[in-house]
């Protein structure tokens, strides 16, 4: 368990990615220590997607190194991933399947074993409020519902690194403070990172932000920072990610 | 964590109507067969008693249904690997699997075995439908083994391509339809082959499938079926880590 010791858990030094000649993600460098939450800002087609994917080693990127709790990603994909956990855009739910045999399922991709099992799904069910809704099938849950069963999915293993894209995305505002409780929760003892278009959700939740735009990282601050200099996000948001857009044409 | 995937496979697999209905028709159909060649041999009996050495109800009975259910499982295959991957990409629940610490093989290989052992099932059937006319007569059990074991591995060759086709695509349809046409080409190939020593005679799998079928376990055929599962399981396995690299 030296491992979880780690204060840095997330480390990225200059991670490209292109697309048959397009470049969707120019060099990024991302330290996250734990204990923080990263706000991942940006407009559509910035490169935020392409980097959590990368990240998460669902795509390998061009060039770049990529270390999760000093586990290197790239030679030693399994052994890092175990420390991730990963909510995608859309969340990868069976719809078939009850919400626990979805969550004993990805339970045992984890390697959780039989008699922990049982403990890890009524923690996680408890967390994201699926407590009455064990036996129902994904596919008939209301949205919010299923982007809980995606949020479980991504924690069930008590990760190190949780990533999470949009994670707030068509909920109703209870649900959505609610899942900003669990994930400030979250992190207080893990690394999160958060991508969103919502900027109050970035104030109310992170502890840094970072500013994508066509795929760079232009902006990279903590909120106590921006707070202290009296910097207003959406200001700071729409100077960088407008201006730009006239004078660098790529 | 091969066994989790294959776990899985197969309870979406069964919560599914497709895989009892399939079951279901295959069963109907190959016991109809196996009824039209039971009246037959029935009709036989009498003229076969005056050869010298006449063919057993194993020879006239059962391997003409399991040279039946070679093009039945040929029209199935199809319909069960389009969803294995190609679905998955659809619905985005592959990015689960991908997240996950597990390699692309375990999962092309729970992936191919959860069907191998819904044909098990299946190829099981079928072999009780056989036993069952040892109430009237005797069985030759080695002819018997020779095509359990034929059909085992000509679905194993017909579930590899699917599975590889599977991987190609993001829609279910134009996967199976894509298999499809892959095995019934690979069945005409064979009706074309006219020559007994051409080559297209040689890569035909219900070619290979006939010496099984005739109780002939040729080291040739068993090399050819190994030979053509691997392939098509490395190429599945090669393409879904080339489109972490590529895509």
């Amino acid at each position: 368990m030296t491992e979880k010791n780690v204060t840095v858990t997330l480390s990225a030094h200059n991670l490209s990615r292109d697309f048959g000649g397009h470049a969707a993600v120019q060099g990024i460098n991302l330290e996250l220590k734990r204990g923080e939450i990263l706000g991942l800002l940006g407009p559509n087609g910035a490169g935020k997607t392409t980097t959590m994917r990368m990240l998460t080693g669902n795509l390998a990127p061009s060039a770049g190194s990529l270390a999760v709790c000093g586990v290197d990603l790239l030679s030693k994909p399994r052994d890092a991933k175990a420390y991730i956990g990963y909510l995608p855009e859309m969340p990868p739910l069976y719809r078939e399947m009850t919400v626990n045999e979805y969550l004993q399922f990805v339970a045992r991709l984890h390697r959780i074993g039989r008699h922990k099992m049982h403990a890890a799904l009524d923690l996680v069910k408890q967390r994201c409020g699926l407590t009455a809704m064990g036996s129902r099938l994904i596919g008939m849950l209301s949205k919010g519902y299923q982007q809980r069963v995606g949020i479980a999915q991504a924690i069930i293993h008590d990760p190190d690194v949780i990533i999470l894209d949009e994670p707030t995305v068509g909920l109703d505002p209870n649900q959505v403070r609610e899942i900003r409780t669990l994930i400030r929760e979250l992190g207080a003892a893990r690394s999160v990172i958060l991508s969103t278009h919502i900027l109050p959700e970035v104030e109310s939740v992170c502890d840094r932000v970072h500013i994508m735009y066509h795929g760079r990282i232009i902006f990279g601050d903590t909120m106590a920072g921006m707070k202290q200099r009296e910097v207003s996000l959406e200001a700071l948001f729409s100077k960088l990610t407008s201006n730009k857009e006239q004078t660098e044409d790529l | 964590m091969i066994a989790t995937i294959v776990r899985k496979e197969l309870k979406v697999l069964f919560t599914s109507p497709l895989a009892w209905t399939l079951l279901a028709l295959m069963q109907l159909v190959l016991t109809w067969i196996f009824l039209g060649r039971l009246d037959a041999f029935l009709e036989m009996q009498s003229q076969l008693i005056q050869i010298a050495n006449p063919p057993g109800i194993t020879e006239i009975i059962v391997a003409p249904v399991f040279s039946m259910a070679a093009i039945v499982l040929l029209m199935v295959t199809p319909l069960l690997t389009m969803r294995l991957l190609a679905e998955e990409r659809r619905n985005n629940t592959l990015v689960l699997l991908l997240s996950a610490p597990i390699s692309v093989a375990d999962i092309i290989l729970g992936k191919f075995l959860s069907l191998i052992v819904f044909f098990f099932i299946m190829i099981a059937l079928l072999a009780a439908l056989s036993i069952s006319l040892l109430m009237g007569g005797t069985l030759d059990f080695g002819l018997l083994l020779a095509n359990v074991l034929g059909l085992l591995l000509i679905a194993a060759c017909f579930v590899s391509l699917g599975l590889y086709v599977s991987s190609l695509t993001v829609y279910p349809a134009i996967a199976a339809a894509g298999a499809l046409g892959l095995l019934l080409g690979l069945w005409v190939i064979d009706i074309v082959a006219s020559d007994v020593d051409s080559i297209a005679r040689n890569i035909s799998l219900l070619k290979h499938y006939e010496h099984f079928n005739r109780g002939m376990i040729d080291t040739f055929s068993l090399a050819y079926f190994i030979l053509f599962i691997v392939t098509f399981l490395v190429l599945t396995i090669h393409r879904m880590n080339g489109e972490r690299l590529h895509g």
